[in-house]
């Protein structure tokens, strides 16, 4: 191999090894900073030897024993400075002894509960959102600080900085590193769950020409889940997250067309739809369910698009159901957008006149008042309704209010196909 | 980006119990860092059907092997970052499951998950 693919594949092992190498540094040294640039300087040591010397066939078990003795290496040297100010060598000597040991049982511990620590410190709500985005993508995921930066289309040295923040804030507000217990767990639960989402979120709006980083949040965000999702395994709404993430990435490849415009969920081409996926969600869903769900907003959500997988066509759809789920998301968190598309299942169950009631109670809603979708929504079921110069002036309406152009264009010809329905019934 | 590893051992032997501990255990660990999407065991491919078409002619040929039945194959469907990452798995697997031979594919996704 040239010496840039060994590299590449150093790189590559380091990645599925980092987090927990991280993680039980992290137990030990009690500083995830500190705990980083161990970990880097064992990568360092392995992108120098392993070329030569080959793989160790345990490679994790290599780097963390590299990563011990470095930090072994680091107390001797500050315990000798403490020695020549003849001060707190014996103390000195204790802790130095007692971080021995403590290294040597970090090697041989599961460390699972570890890495539940590690994503529990990078979530922590000491921290603003973005730098947890930033931490977990990094310390749980394994991400560079170049692919963050160009997945969210920041400049590298705004996420190095954003980093390097977080990491002196943990220190600063001395954050324990432990997974947190009783009521608090849930809290802390929710803030996890909601950086992985808003990850996944951030990779699904990605569009055709962004930069690949963008869509391989999603899965990124997955891996996440996954993983979160082995740590904690009695706790429903993760199972339920998980199985949001895996039915919405399930239709990754039927939501676009080959030049880039977006496919709506009925007039998606099923199957292009990914059925491994699609099991893994509804498997995360039924033991979110077993699990004794609490009905969270992200076992809702999934078990939304739970019903659009199982339909194998548009109209197999059981919008009787997603109606009522839509009616326990709002009773959960109150929205209108979800009201919104409450109305539009409503309008599939049980006819246009029953949503557009719907719709129409909807129409003085602040937050609705430059949302395209309210219009072209009411102007679906205007047209359904043969209420054909109306549904014209409503899908004119909404494409006066798209943000993207190709909607815009969309709408327009649908506001043109309906003023000239009206027309030729006139 | 997905892959799909394919391994066949050279051994004649069925695994023994231990070996077959180790693969569990090495399959849970997989599944827990989320990288895992599916695995099977595949009975060998001696023991599979030869599949052609050829101008138009379909034909399927039975394998001729039968003294292997217990043996057990396998393949895995994984998410990883990169194909250095999954050849990483692939040969963390293989220590554990014994000489052998594999493949690794990259699966198509229109849209996304195109190499760099």
């Amino acid at each position: 191999m040239a010496p840039s693919d060994t590299h590449r594949a150093i790189h590559a092992i380091f990645r599925l090894d980092s987090a927990r190498l991280i993680a039980g540094l992290t137990r030990i040294v009690r500083d995830v900073g500190i705990a980083e640039e161990l970990a880097q300087d064992a990568l360092v040591a392995a992108l120098e030897q392993w070329p030569q010397s080959g793989v160790p066939d345990n490679p994790g078990a290599w780097l963390m024993a590299c990563a011990k003795n470095r930090a072994i290496n680091a107390w001797r040297r500050a315990k000798m400075l403490e020695r020549k100010h003849g001060e707190l060598a014996r103390e000195a000597d204790a802790r130095a002894d007692r971080a021995a040991v403590a290294l040597e049982d970090a090697i041989d511990d599961d460390i699972g509960d570890d890495l539940l620590r590690l994503v529990f410190t990078a979530c922590h709500p000491v921290l603003s959102t973005e730098a947890r985005v930033a931490l977990t993508l990094r310390l749980v995921a394994g991400l560079t600080t170049e692919e963050i930066a160009r997945a969210f289309l920041v400049p590298e040295p705004t996420i190095a900085q954003r980093i390097v923040r977080a990491k002196r804030t943990l220190a600063e507000q001395k954050v324990p590193f432990e997974v947190p217990r009783g009521e608090e767990l849930g809290q802390r639960l929710e803030s996890v769950g909601s950086v992985i989402y808003l990850v996944f979120n951030e990779g699904y709006s990605a569009t055709a020409g962004d930069d690949v980083m963008r869509p391989a949040l999603c899965e990124d965000a997955l891996r996440l889940g996954r993983i979160l999702a082995g740590l904690v395994p009695r706790e429903p709404e993760v199972h339920g997250l998980v199985a949001l993430m895996e039915l919405n990435a399930s239709r990754s490849a039927a939501r676009t067309t080959p030049s880039g415009d977006p496919v709506l969920l009925p007039d998606q081409n099923r199957g292009l739809w990914d059925w491994v996926q699609i099991e893994r969600g509804l498997a995360a869903l039924a033991r979110a369910e077993a699990l004794g769900s609490a009905g969270g907003p992200y076992f809702l959500q999934a078990s939304i698009a739970a019903c659009h997988a199982r339909a194998r066509a548009p109209g197999d759809t059981d919008w009787a159901r997603i109606a009522s789920l839509y009616g326990e998301l709002a009773a959960l968190t109150p929205s209108p957008v979800v009201e919104l598309n409450r109305a539009v299942a409503v309008s599939m169950a049980e006819g246009p006149e029953a949503g557009l009631a719907l719709i129409d109670g909807l129409k003085e809603e602040p937050l609705l008042k430059s949302y395209h979708l309210l219009p072209s929504a009411r102007a679906d079921l205007l047209a359904r309704l043969g209420r054909m110069r109306e549904a014209s002036a409503e899908f004119e309406r909404a494409a006066s209010l798209a943000r993207n152009v190709r909607q815009r264009e969309r709408l327009l010809e649908r506001a043109a196909a309906c003023a000239e329905a009206a027309r030729a019934s006139r | 980006m997905k892959f799909l590893m394919t391994y066949v051992q050279s051994t004649k032997a069925p695994p023994t119990p231990e070996r077959l501990a180790a693969l569990g255990k090495f399959s849970q660990e997989m599944a827990a860092s989320g990288v895992l999407l599916m695995t099977g065991g595949l009975q060998r491919p001696t023991k599979g059907t030869q599949l052609k078409l050829a101008g138009g002619k379909f034909t399927a040929t039975d394998g001729p092997f039968a003294e292997t039945k217990e043996l057990i194959d396998g393949f895995a469907l994984v998410q990883t970052k990169s194909r250095e990452e999954a050849i990483e798995l692939a040969r963390r697997f293989m220590t554990v499951a014994g000489d052998g031979e594999g493949e690794i594919l990259q699966v198509y996704e229109p849209g996304g998950g195109l190499p760099k």
